[in-house]
């Protein structure tokens, strides 16, 4: 009986959670502008959606920021970490509290913040015919921005876990400590830095908030597309973006499920 | 050597300095300034208009609701999905967390398309030879688009600690006579509190301070607080009213994670104790 229920009720979160995603894909299929009729089965939508500039634009936008973004936030957040480590506890309370501000803090505000520096910073630099100039950049610092306090905080409990006599150990067989740290500590932390890159990627692939605050009228990245296309009016292509997003986490997710399988066979 | 690893975290602190300190010591410089820069309250006093109380209202009732909602919907869920094969459950809590790694933006599309005027369930409706519902540009549109949205946020971290729980301590409390209630009240649920106490905080915020759910599902005729100081940022471009509304805002921020602390350090002495 009880597990009769725990099913039932699995089944119904399960509806409720897919129902949406499974409309969103067959009206990317719909023959029809107006989602207000099915009009036959059609592949348009994705021919349309390739061939369209702005998207695919915001596509290549999107993942560029999303790699950088992640690999210069890791960098910092490993430096960080390292440094924090080596810190009396007072001092790196207070800095941990400084980093999980964006954490917890509101997006809108941490956009808006951001925003009014960049102007800020803007008019001051105006004084010797320079500015900033709102899109790329100023969306990319945004991410790093919001990234570091999860690239940090992954590595972090890593490296407390490392032993320092193995290290130290290094040294005195003649490592520098460069090489101490590549070859001892490294290898230690290498999940945790992994997984921080991993989060911070898929954190700014999904943003939209700092994304809106930071980007330039020029500039777009897949979220603030689909913003402002939503907001005209929904465009078919829209759902065909979905499906195959949709489509590509679920490769990903199954290619990167099994490689964590056999990791744990082993 | 210690010298050299300080020197390390030189860049991130900088960082940490100019874009986020600097920024939100800038919001309060706005916020409490006028267009000439002279002091003054008039930019938090804006807050108190109707339109805007009536838009703080309503995103702090519906924000509550949907974290009430979600709390109800992901415990069970979690409890369920702790207790599977452990083949299985990987695969299963992968299933659950997927939707979570799709764009938010498309997840709320979604639900656009199933509640509008002509949308999917008005047209099953009309199929049946039933009335329309009325159910986009309503305030339970946009509850509903919170839950759906932010559901895995309350779900991973229950997870997480359901899983963490020794079954060593739950078998002992079964040994010392504890029924499943009492097993679950006393044993479970206080074990899992960090869990909730995250999971509250993750649906709360975000759910408070949204307008990009309210934008989709609300149209423009449901506000939310998030609406209002997004439209005096970007539309009206009074940066210093839209500085002194983000500060109330980041007032209800604080006080509900004072909160959510409180709690969480009384329980975490208590089981010490």
């Amino acid at each position: 009986m009880k597990k009769v229920l725990s099913r039932i009720y699995l089944a119904f979160i399960f509806i409720l959670l897919y129902a949406p995603i499974a409309v969103l894909i067959l009206f990317s299929f719909n023959n029809s502008r107006t989602r207000a009729k099915w009009g036959g089965f059609t592949l348009k939508w994705y021919v349309e959606m390739f061939q369209n500039e702005s998207i695919m634009s915001a596509l290549r936008n999107t993942l560029l920021v999303a790699v950088l973004s992640a690999l210069i936030a890791t960098l910092l957040g490993l430096m960080a970490a390292v440094s924090l480590n080596s810190m009396k506890r007072r001092r790196r309370t207070v800095i941990l509290s400084a980093i999980n501000i964006p954490m917890l803090n509101a997006e809108i505000v941490t956009g808006i913040s951001l925003m009014l520096i960049f102007i800020g910073l803007g008019q001051f630099l105006s004084r010797w015919g320079y500015g900033v100039e709102f899109g790329f950049g100023t969306v990319l610092i945004g991410h790093v921005t919001f990234n570091l306090p999860y690239t940090v905080l992954s590595i972090m409990p890593k490296l407390r876990q490392v032993n320092v006599s193995t290290y130290e150990a290094a040294m005195d067989l003649g490592a520098t400590r460069m090489l101490a740290f590549r070859k001892v500590v490294l290898p230690d932390i290498m999940s945790g830095i992994l997984s921080g890159f991993m989060l911070a990627f898929t954190l700014s692939l999904d943003d939209f908030v700092i994304t809106h605050f930071t980007k330039g009228p020029g500039f777009d990245t897949l979220s603030t597309k689909i913003y402002t296309e939503v907001r005209k009016g929904i465009k078919p292509e829209m759902y065909a973006l979905s499906t195959l997003l949709f489509v590509s986490v679920l490769v990903l997710l199954i290619i990167f499920g099994r490689g964590k399988g056999k990791e744990t066979a082993k | 050597m210690k010298r050299r690893n300080l020197a390390l975290s030189g860049p991130y602190l900088v960082w940490t300095a100019a874009f986020i300190i600097i920024p939100l010591l800038m919001i309060v410089y706005y916020g409490l300034t006028d267009s000439t820069g002279a002091f003054t309250w008039s930019n938090i006093a804006q807050m108190g208009t109707p339109e805007r109380m009536k838009a703080l209202v309503l995103s702090l009732i519906l924000s509550l609701i949907a974290t009430a909602i979600c709390l109800i919907m992901a415990y069970p869920l979690a409890l369920i999905l702790s207790h599977m094969k452990a083949g299985a459950t990987g695969f299963i809590v992968t299933i659950f967390i997927i939707p979570m790694w799709m764009n938010s933006l498309l997840r709320i599309l979604a639900w656009q398309t199933l509640l509008e005027r002509n949308g999917v369930i008005n047209q099953i409706l009309t199929f049946l030879h039933l009335p329309k519902l009325y159910l986009i540009n309503t305030p339970y549109a946009i509850a509903l688009g919170m839950i759906y949205d932010f559901l895995p946020f309350m779900l991973l971290p229950i997870y997480n600690a359901l899983e963490k729980i020794d079954q060593n301590v739950v078998n002992a409390a079964y040994d010392l006579g504890a029924n499943r209630f009492q097993t679950f009240w006393k044993v479970i649920f206080p074990l899992t509190i960090p869990g909730v106490i995250s999971g509250i905080t993750m649906v709360f915020v975000p759910a408070l301070t949204t307008f990009v759910i309210s934008d989709f599902l609300g149209g423009s005729k449901v506000l939310l607080i998030g609406n209002v100081i997004e439209r005096q940022f970007t539309q009206v471009g009074d940066w210093n009213v839209g500085s002194g509304l983000s500060l109330v805002l980041m007032v209800f921020i604080l006080i509900s994670m004072a909160v959510m602390q409180h709690y969480d350090k009384g329980i975490g002495e208590g089981v010490v104790l």
